[in-house]
């Protein structure tokens, strides 16, 4: 049986290894996509393995289940603008793009050359790093395990993410909150407009499928405190089931109303920063949760966050904010029309 | 081993050649519909064999509900999923092989 995990682990770490070289070598946009969707997918497998179960859960909620349709979303949208469609590009256009590609590569070898051998060094010293790492591993394991009472909740991923270094945590929900503030900032969504045309199919599944999306969200999200789950993870399901809705045309974007988006959007980030005053007045310390109340605290903060994770992941993927939040007419490209502008 | 743990097991062995034979079509199959054709077998028969193995070799029941569930799941993502390549790749004018 030992024997089969190992060659099971050792088959997965060089089929990784070929899907990450076929992912860079590949010089269609759409191929190397999906082989990155592969690649992902390998990879939660991979933290499995290690033991690392919520690793592996976001990696394949976010990693691959999100960045995979947000890259193709992307590769539409650069076709469109193109004018071409790249992905039914037939073989001789792809050669032909190809020998280009190995034209450049050629002209920037010196280049090319500076990078393999950085790269090298760094591979290098990454081995030598593993290599040098005492055993047993030193840790903050124990301390974690020792003060998990006070935490409120039962599992450790969650008690250090959200109470012990809750300054953390705060940082990336903030950064996540930045990167929709930016994507709203570029253009509004859908660009460019489409016209709606989606299968009976796709609309029957994605009605079978959504209610019981939306439930192991939220399920992740509560399952967080005692077993492997939590805000991400939640959030990253419930913006899956968003992107349903909107490449099935059952949410209109033009028509939505920008200020629940706007609530929903910042809930998380208030919630959290709220509980960072309410710290500092009871507790004189920043994030510091009462022991009696930090339970149902964090389940709250964790119930807003991934509501917010799973809002502000769908908006990456819409690309934009909704036509309705617009104050000026939008940027058509060729025509600049000036809408009633607000000062 | 109990007699439903060997049954078990027998499942699983049933199901192994169904993802082998969708995975040997999917790589020699001449066109995309046969090689959608050759997946969906390994999705619902091969994964169907698979999942009652398994259910066969616990006692908790919530697992086999689990179990099924995933099985369902699979079953609408992937039927609706291979529809929808297909009907993309009809859409794009790429026409079903037929023998000359």
């Amino acid at each position: 049986m030992k024997m089969l995990l190992t060659g099971f682990d050792l088959l997965l770490a060089l089929t990784l290894l070929w899907l990450a070289w076929q992912l860079l070598r590949s010089t269609d946009i759409f191929k190397a996509i999906i082989f990155f969707i592969c690649f992902g997918l390998l990879m939660s497998l991979a933290w499995v393995r290690m033991h690392a179960p919520d690793v592996a859960l976001a990696e394949a909620a976010i990693g691959t289940g999100l960045t995979g349709p947000l890259f193709l979303a992307a590769l539409r949208r650069i076709e469109r603008k193109a004018g071409k469609n790249m992905m039914s590009e037939p073989a001789g256009n792809g050669e032909e793009t190809g020998s280009r590609w190995k034209a450049r590569n050629r002209e920037m070898s010196p280049l090319l050359w500076t990078v393999t051998a950085l790269t090298c060094c760094l591979a290098g010293l990454l081995i030598w790093t593993v290599l040098i790492i005492p055993r047993p591993l030193p840790g903050l394991a124990d301390q974690v395990a020792g003060s998990l009472a006070e935490s409120g909740v039962n599992n450790p991923v969650t008690a250090v993410l959200l109470n012990f270094r809750g300054y953390d945590t705060l940082l990336e929900v903030m950064v996540l909150l930045l990167g929709a503030i930016t994507v709203w900032s570029i253009t509004h969504a859908p660009f460019p407009p489409r016209v709606p045309d989606t299968s009976p199919v796709q609309k029957a599944a994605v009605r079978l499928l959504l209610p019981l999306i939306c439930l192991i969200g939220g399920y992740l999200v509560w399952q967080g405190a005692y077993q492997t789950g939590g805000a991400f993870q939640g959030g990253a399901v419930l913006s899956a089931a968003l992107v349903l809705l909107l490449i099935s045309d059952f949410l209109w974007l033009p028509g939505m109303r920008s200020l629940p988006l706007r609530l929903g959007l910042t809930l998380g980030p208030l919630v959290f920063v709220l509980l960072a005053g309410f710290g500092i007045l009871v507790e004189k310390t920043l994030l510091r949760l009462p022991v009696e109340y930090a339970g149902p605290l964090l389940l709250f903060l964790e119930a807003a966050c991934g509501l917010s994770i799973g809002l502000t992941l769908a908006a990456f993927f819409a690309g934009g904010r909704p036509a309705s939040d617009l104050r000026e007419t939008p940027y058509s490209g060729e025509a600049k029309g000036k809408g009633p502008a607000e000062s | 081993m109990t007699i439903p743990e060997i049954i078990g097991l027998a499942c699983i062995a049933a199901g192994i050649p169904f993802f082998l034979s969708g995975t040997i079509g999917m790589l020699r199959f001449p066109d995309i519909f046969t090689r959608l054709h050759a997946l969906t077998k390994a999705d619902n028969v091969g994964l169907g064999f698979l999942i009652i193995g398994l259910c066969l070799q616990t006692d908790d029941w919530f697992i086999v509900i689990k179990l099924v569930l995933i099985w369902v799941l699979v079953l609408t993502a992937s039927s609706a999923s291979c529809h929808l390549v297909a009907r993309r790749a009809l859409q794009k004018g790429i026409r079903p092989w037929t023998r000359e």
